[in-house]
C-alpha cells in the first residue's frame, strides 16, 4: 500500500465533511488542474474553532490530509490552528508519499485561509476590497508558483521541481503552463508547435 | 475477500499450462540457445518453436519475429532502431499523440540526435484521422509510428489505412500493438506495416517476453551491440524460459481468439452500458465501436481517479486510472488530454480490463460497488457541490 495505515483510515472514514451554510469564514486552495482542491468552512465562537467543515477533490492523501487537519483544529484558538503546518499534518498521518507532500498536503493552506476570511470579515474590511487584494496576491501567485501544484517557482525553469512538470512560458498570456499539452491551463490557447513538438 | 482483478492491461497471469512450458528451461533444459553441443540445441530449437508461435499470432514468417524483453523495448527498437537505420534519407518522424511513453519518449530521444518529430493530433474519441497523417508526411520522413490499439481508453487505431498512406509517401511504418496482439486478430500483412510490437504480459504470457515483427529486408540499427543473437539485430543471450512461456501464449491466444472476443465483448457492454445508468454524469472514454472487446474506460465528473481506485480497492477491485493523482509524475494523462479532455474530467478517469476468467459475477460485483463509492466520493467534492447550485438557479 502506497498510503499508511493512518492515511487509509481517515481516506475510509474522513472526519467533518460537508459544508457550513453559516460560516464565519470560507478557505478555497488547490485547482483541479494539479488533482486537489480543498474548501474549508470554519465557525468562530469566543476566539476558538467551534466548527470545522470541508470538502476535497482529490486523491488520497488529499482527503486524509483535510480529515486530519479538520481534527487537529476543532476546538483550538485561533493562534493554535494557525500554528498548525503542512509538514505537521503530514507528521500526524504517518507521513505521505513523497511525490503527494507538496501537491496533496494543502489542508493547513485551505484552514489558515479559511481564518484569514474570518478575520478580514471581522476587521470589516469590505468584500470589494477583499477581493481585490485577493486577486492581487493570486497575480503574483502565477508568476511565482507552478500552476499545477502551487508550489513556489523561482522564474525560469523548464520544469517544476515539486511535481515535476515540464513548464513553458505560454505565448499568448506569458503564464507558465505544462509544455506537453495542446492548450494553456490558464488561458486555453494553443500551445505553438514549437512547443507541441519538444 | 475474493479479489475481482480488473486491470489486466497492466498484468495478466500465466494462461493454464505457459508455466509448465517455461519450467523445463530453468533446470534440465538450462542450455544456451547459441551453443553447439545437444545441451545448447534442446534451447535453440525451443526458442525457433517459439518464434514461430509468436509469428502465427500475428501472420509473419518465423524470421521477421525478433524477441525482447519488453513491449517498451520493442517500441524503442522499432522507432529509434528505424529512423536512425534510415537517417541518410530523412531525420523527421510521426507518431500520433496518444502513443505509449515508450515511442512518445523514444521520439523525443530522437530529437535530441537532430530528428524533428511531428505529432498527429487525435478527436475525441482518440482516433487518428488517417488524413492528418497525408499531411503531415514530408519527404525527409523516414518513419510513421501509430498504435494499434490504446490501451486506456481502448480506441483501435485505422493502422490499414494510415500504413498505405504512409507506404505511398515512401516512410516505413510501426505499430504498438502491444495492447491489441492476443486480444484481437492481428495480421502484419493485411496492416500493411514495416513493423509491429507485442508483449506476452498483454495475453497471459510471461512479463518480460516480448517481440517486435519486422518485415523481410527492413533492418534497424540495434539498440543492444554484442553477439549474434536474434540475427544480430537484439544481441544478449536468450532468456529461454520467457520467450517458451511466450510461444506458449501465444499458440493459446489464437486457438482461443474469436470464443474470447465474443466473451469479452459481452461482458464489457454490460459495463460500457450499465455503469453510466446507474451513475450519472458517467460516460465512456475512447470509441464506443471500434474498441479492444476487453477494455471499459470512463470519465467520471467530480471525482478523482485515485480516490475512485482507492475505494474500489478495499472492496476488493483492482483497476487503473489516467488521472494524474494516480500517476507517480502526478501528471494528467497524455491520452485525454490530447483527446481535448479538460483537466478537471480527465482527473476522472476509469478503466477496468477483463481476462479469459472474468466472470459475470465479477461485473456484478462491480456494478454493485461503483455507484456508492461515487456518491461517496461526490458528497465529499466541492466540484459537485458547486455543480448542483449551479443546477438548482
Amino acid at each position: 500500500m502506497i498510503y499508511s495505515d493512518k492515511v487509509m483510515e481517515h481516506f475510509s472514514n474522513p472526519r467533518n465533511v460537508g459544508v457550513l451554510t453559516d460560516a464565519d469564514g470560507i478557505g478555497q486552495v488547490g485547482n483541479p488542474v494539479c488533482g486537489d482542491m480543498m474548501s474549508f468552512y470554519i465557525k468562530v465562537k469566543d476566539g476558538r474553532l467551534s466548527d470545522i467543515k470541508f470538502q476535497t477533490f482529490g486523491c488520497g492523501a488529499a482527503i486524509a490530509v483535510s480529515s486530519m487537519v479538520s481534527e487537529m483544529a476543532m476546538g483550538k484558538t485561533l493562534a493554535e490552528a494557525k500554528a498548525i503546518t503542512n509538514e505537521k499534518v503530514a507528521e500526524e498521518l504517518g507521513g505521505l508519499p513523497k511525490n503527494k507532500l507538496h501537491c496533496s498536503n494543502l489542508g493547513a493552506d485551505a484552514l489558515h485561509a479559511a481564518i484569514k476570511d474570518f478575520e478580514d470579515k471581522a476587521a470589516g474590511r469590505t468584500k470589494d476590497a477583499g477581493a481585490a487584494a485577493a486577486g492581487e496576491t493570486e497575480e503574483h501567485e502565477d508568476e511565482c508558483c507552478c500552476p499545477y501544484c502551487d508550489g513556489p517557482l523561482e522564474g525560469m525553469e523548464s520544469a517544476c521541481h515539486h511535481c515535476e512538470i515540464d513548464l513553458v512560458e505560454c505565448e499568448a498570456c506569458g503564464k507558465y503552463t505544462n509544455k506537453n499539452d495542446p492548450t494553456c491551463v490558464n488561458c486555453g490557447a494553443k500551445l505553438g508547435p514549437a512547443a507541441a513538438t519538444k | 475477500m475474493k479479489r475481482v482483478y480488473l486491470d489486466h492491461i497492466a498484468a495478466t497471469p500465466l494462461a493454464p499450462g505457459v508455466l509448465e512450458a517455461m519450467l523445463p528451461f530453468f533446470g534440465e533444459r538450462f542450455g544456451n540457445a547459441q551453443s553447439l553441443h545437444s545441451d545448447g540445441q534442446a534451447a535453440a530449437e525451443a526458442v525457433e518453436e517459439a518464434r514461430a508461435s509468436v509469428a502465427r499470432l500475428v501472420n509473419a514468417s518465423p524470421a521477421e519475429i525478433i524477441f525482447t524483453s519488453s513491449g517498451s523495448e520493442a517500441n524503442n527498437l522499432a522507432v529509434k532502431g528505424l529512423a536512425q537505420a534510415q537517417r541518410a534519407r530523412g531525420n523527421r518522424i510521426v507518431i500520433s499523440a496518444v502513443e505509449h511513453p515508450s515511442v512518445l519518449n523514444a521520439a523525443k530521444s530522437l530529437e535530441k540526435l537532430g530528428f524533428a518529430v511531428t505529432l498527429i493530433p487525435v478527436d475525441g474519441t482518440a482516433t487518428v484521422d488517417p488524413q492528418a497523417v497525408a499531411r503531415a508526411l514530408t519527404k525527409d520522413t523516414v518513419l510513421v509510428s501509430v498504435m494499434l490499439a490504446n490501451a486506456e481508453v481502448g480506441t483501435i487505431e485505422p493502422v490499414a489505412e494510415i500504413a498505405k498512406i504512409a507506404k505511398a509517401g515512401g516512410a516505413l511504418v510501426h505499430t504498438d500493438a502491444i495492447a491489441a496482439a492476443g486480444n484481437i486478430p492481428v495480421d502484419v500483412r493485411a496492416l500493411g506495416v514495416d513493423a509491429l510490437s507485442l508483449a506476452g504480459d498483454q495475453f497471459s504470457g510471461p512479463k518480460g517476453a516480448a517481440a517486435l515483427f519486422l518485415r523481410k529486408g527492413v533492418r534497424p540499427l540495434p539498440l543492444i551491440d554484442g553477439g549474434v543473437q536474434e540475427s544480430g539485430r537484439r544481441a544478449g543471450t536468450e532468456n529461454v524460459p520467457a520467450v517458451v512461456g511466450l510461444g506458449k501464449a501465444a499458440d493459446l491466444a489464437l486457438a482461443g481468439l474469436a470464443a474470447w472476443e465474443e466473451k469479452a465483448r459481452t461482458l464489457r457492454d454490460r459495463l460500457l452500458d450499465e455503469l453510466p445508468a446507474r451513475v450519472p454524469r458517467v460516460r465512456v472514454s475512447g470509441d464506443r465501436a471500434r474498441r479492444l472487446p476487453h477494455q471499459a474506460s470512463f470519465l467520471v465528473e467530480f471525482v478523482e481517479g485515485e480516490a475512485m481506485l482507492l475505494s474500489l480497492d478495499m472492496k476488493g477491485i483492482a483497476v487503473s486510472s489516467g488521472s494524474a493523482c494516480s500517476s507517480k509524475s502526478l501528471k494528467a494523462s497524455h491520452v485525454l488530454l490530447a483527446m481535448g479532455i479538460d483537466h478537471a474530467t480527465a482527473q476522472g478517469s476509469i478503466v477496468f480490463s477483463l481476462i479469459e476468467t472474468t466472470t459475470g459475477e465479477d461485473i456484478d460485483a462491480v456494478l454493485e460497488a461503483f455507484p456508492p463509492i461515487i456518491d461517496r466520493l461526490r458528497k465529499m467534492s466541492p466540484l459537485y457541490t458547486e455543480f448542483l447550485k449551479e443546477n438548482a438557479r
